[in-house]
């Protein structure tokens, strides 16, 4: 079986991440329910004519895409496999209230079109004129943990050996406008300083995408090598440091030898607890980060998670907005992902120094 | 007609968001779809729902577009002819 | 590499059967179940015909005795009766013996429910309990409660028109790779405003019966439907003394990379899948039996796929049809339901007739076979091919 190697990233957030020369040098302050991605400069890597039908979304992933495969130093991919758990929402909007609005009446293709779930993947391998595998997975919370362990399983065997993994997420307006209703929002703006201790339900909600390239191949740009992912539909609360330890301990790890633990804290008082009982029993002692009060909770943020852990890896530092606890470790050599959203479909990403 | 013409060629420009054409852009005679502005099919069903909306006439078959959309001027003459709004 | 992977039992509810047995001789006796929409209020009703599950959602509701304060939406409803046959069709009573896993396709997840709330969430708050049930992972995550899957790996695959055949493909590989002994893949979507007001501003809907391969082609009939699989270890087969029902032998996937709907005039795309499938099978073209079409019915698919299948096979072209004039095109769900009839071609040594062909396409020579033949079959390929490009073929297998 062949090691997996990520060997370019890129991220799009609510954070100025699509510049990879810096690691959160400079950090937008937010107060606020809802926030958004901040935009590259989109022009300078789609042509207007491709870019006149997409959305935000599409334009993030297709912008994300092209910054992985630069740093990657490659053309092409043996396979393009996305995750997103709300798929494209702008059009997707946009056609369910034309047929509402119009009574079926005079509807126009574009929107349906652009609204399908694996449009991003699709327009992604139109622009490379990839024919390669394309997949998409749409499963919540690990839509992206499930796209890169099918490109994980397709590189330990040696089927492909370059793959372009990500996921992506977008803000519809009437989208957001209901899980307010639903209280899955939270009910007051709250400042990036106070999400953790924030003791109010539901999440800043947000939209972004992060890419990456993995290749059983190590390249001169490697960030880390991916280990182990595994996911899962349910998983009681008290069920959850077991079974950490057990996927530890199939990759032949402890607990403590966890350098720096990538919590999925999104300051939701029902539903930190998953995580505060980890920092507080078995990772107590282990350097502890968060990353969704800079840039939100969405359905594939986790991606965001696994970028932060490879620049961490890569860089041997951790910004200190990002901490939870003051361990500091000095070698940094494996990091551990856990997140889950609302109770439900968890994930744990283990990663290496390369 | 050369009022219909305005018209339709700032009608696909916002329709088919075309960011950066503008009205002068588009010659009566200009190809629209290939090498000319460069539309595609989808495109061309965009501008059937237009017909049927804007001027009230109904294409049941897609192929029937492809003579029509030819350039605005066709159009044009194509909607003054068959028009019933 | 070329070790076929077990099917153990498999389960469908579509427009000619609710269940396998009913949908076998619906195939045989070459009942179709196209019909105009009942449970969808619609103005394109007299427009167009559909493949159409004839429950309501209360009579759903009931099947599954679900409580009255549940959130399904109807794709997670159907997708539970398809999976819980297929679950019991396997002879499996204690699904927490060996570590299982659900790997399902849908388009439009819950869109059902969302499109008749849409509005009404904001005042209603009795529809609220809808607004969890839209994304697609919801229904995936619906039919893991109803089998009682837990902690598990449970997800869904959303390519378009080609998603439960990639489901299928990824079930394979997660027996194949040890990541799990046991998965349920399939696919499920139902009717809906969206999809049938979507396919209709593409223009691709026919108004009658739709008639896969035929020159007068006039495009497809939309249909809601769900098939399971369950794939198996060879450890469990073994250990359980499973009858194993065929095997998932080959799969590929490729994208045409041509256009976001329409598929290449040539069938690039299709061919890498099927090229692929072959690969995998380890399997010459002249060893493919039967060819289960994509066969929408549309003239940019049949004429790609024909061509696709013409670059494969030229002149060892095994009997082919589609079996969309039966169930109408399921979307997200085709590729299941046609593993179940590739399945049960395979059982029974038959080939299911490609209904109301007439007059053979002028592009190409080829005809599909339109009449039921009796068969001894070894392999069927099914191909699936979606928007965005998305192509898969799937090879099924009497032998491992």
């Amino acid at each position: 079986m062949k090691k997996v190697y990520i060997n370019s990233i890129a991220s799009i957030s609510p954070q100025k991440t699509f510049d990879n020369t810096i690691f959160l040098d400079e950090i937008t302050d937010y107060n606020d329910t809802v926030i958004f991605a901040q935009d590259p400069d989109y022009k300078q890597y789609i042509p207007p004519a491709a870019a006149r039908r997409m959305a935000k979304g599409i334009k993030m992933g297709v912008v994300a895409s092209k910054i992985a495969m630069e740093e990657a130093g490659i053309e092409t991919v043996d396979a393009i496999i996305t995750g997103t758990g709300m798929g494209c929402m702008i059009d997707s909007e946009k056609f369910v209230s034309a047929i509402i609005d119009n009574n079926e009446q005079y509807l126009t293709p574009t929107s349906f079109i652009q609204s399908t779930h694996n449009t991003v993947a699709g327009q992604i391998a139109l622009g490379m004129e990839c024919k390669a595998y394309n997949f998409t997975y749409v499963h919540s919370a690990i839509s992206f943990e499930s796209a890169l362990l099918d490109a994980k399983m397709q590189l330990e065997s040696d089927e492909a050996e370059h793959v372009l993994v990500g996921g992506v997420e977008e803000l519809g307006e009437h989208t957001t406008k209901v899980h307010r209703l639903i209280n899955h929002i939270k009910p007051e703006a709250v400042a990036i300083s106070k999400v953790l201790n924030s003791k109010t339900e539901g999440a800043v909600f947000s939209e972004g995408t992060n890419f990456f390239v993995v290749s059983n191949e190590r390249k001169e740009s490697c960030y880390a090598e991916l280990v182990a992912v595994e996911t899962f539909n349910t998983l009681q609360k008290e069920k959850v440091s077991e079974t950490i330890e057990t996927f530890l301990k199939e990759n032949n790890l402890k607990a403590a030898e966890i350098d720096v633990v990538v919590f999925g804290n999104n300051g939701d008082v029902d539903f930190d607890s998953f995580y505060n009982q980890l920092s507080e029993g078995i990772l107590s002692k282990t350097q502890q980060v968060f990353y969704k009060h800079l840039v939100g909770e969405n359905n594939t943020v986790s991606a965001f998670g696994v970028w932060l852990a490879s620049k961490i890896l890569k860089t041997q530092t951790i910004p200190e907005i990002v901490k939870i606890n003051k361990i500091n470790p000095s070698d940094i050599k494996t990091v551990l992902c856990y997140n889950q959203y609302r109770g439900q479909n968890h994930s744990l990403v283990l990663l290496k120094k390369c | 007609m050369s009022e219909l013409k305005e018209e339709l060629k700032a009608k696909i420009i916002e329709q088919l968001n075309l960011e950066d054409v503008s009205v002068a852009d588009i010659a009566d005679d200009d190809a629209l779809f290939g090498d000319g502005l460069g539309l595609d099919s989808i495109d061309a069903l965009e501008l059937i729902v237009m017909l049927d909306k804007d001027y009230g006439i109904r294409l049941s078959d897609p192929k029937e577009g492809k003579k029509i959309f030819e350039s605005v001027q066709v159009m044009a003459d194509y909607i003054q002819e068959h028009r019933t709004k | 590499m070329s070790k076929g992977i077990a099917i153990t039992g498999m389960g469908i509810i579509s427009a000619i059967g609710n269940n396998v047995a009913e949908n076998y001789d619906a195939l045989i006796n070459e009942r179709k179940g196209i019909t105009r929409v009942d449970n969808v209020e619609t103005i394109q009703r007299d427009e167009i015909m559909v493949g159409e599950v004839k429950f309501t959602n209360s009579e759903l509701i009931a099947q599954l005795d679900l409580p009255p304060d549940n959130n399904y939406s109807r794709t997670a409803m159907l997708g539970a009766i398809a999976a819980k046959e297929a679950i019991a069709s396997a002879g499996i009573t204690d699904i927490k013996k060996f570590k299982t896993g659900i790997v399902s396709g849908t388009s439009v997840g819950g869109m059902d429910m969302t499109e008749k709330c849409y509005y009404e969430y904001l005042t209603e708050k009795k529809f609220q309990k809808y607004i969890e049930s839209h994304h697609a992972g919801d229904s995936t995550q619906k039919i893991a409660e109803q089998l009682e899957i837990e902690e598990s790996l449970v997800t869904t695959i959303s390519t378009a028109c080609s998603s439960a055949a990639n489901a299928i493909m990824l079930g394979a590989r997660l027996i194949k790779s040890g990541k799990l002994d046991r998965v349920l893949v399939g696919g499920a979507d139902c009717l809906s405003k969206f999809t049938i007001n979507g396919f209709k501003t593409l223009m691709i809907l026919s108004d009658t019966f739709n008639t896969p391969f035929d020159e007068n082609r006039k495009g497809l009939n939309l249909g809601e439907a769900a098939a399971f699989l369950v794939l198996e270890s060879d450890e469990i087969v073994k250990a359980e003394n499973r009858k194993v029902l065929a095997y998932v032998k080959g799969y590929g996937n490729a994208n045409d990379a041509f256009h976001q709907t329409a598929s290449s005039d040539n069938g690039d795309g299709a061919t890498l899948a099927m090229e692929k499938a072959l690969k995998v099978a380890e399997l010459k073209p002249s060893e493919i039996d039967y060819i289960n079409a994509h066969g929408t019915a549309t003239g940019n698919n049949d004429l790609s796929e024909g061509r696709a299948i013409l670059r494969i096979f030229g002149e060892e072209l095994p009997e082919f049809s589609s079996t969309k004039a039966y169930t109408g095109h399921t979307l997200a769900a085709a590729g299941a339901i046609e593993a179940v009839y590739s399945v049960l071609a395979l059982q029974n040594n038959v080939i299911f007739p490609n209904l109301n062909f007439k007059t053979p396409m002028k592009e190409f020579s080829i005809i599909p076979q339109t009449e039921l033949k009796k068969k001894e079959l070894k392999t069927v390929l099914s191909n699936s091919f979606g928007f965005g490009g998305n192509c898969s073929a799937v090879i099924f297998s009497k032998e491992a």
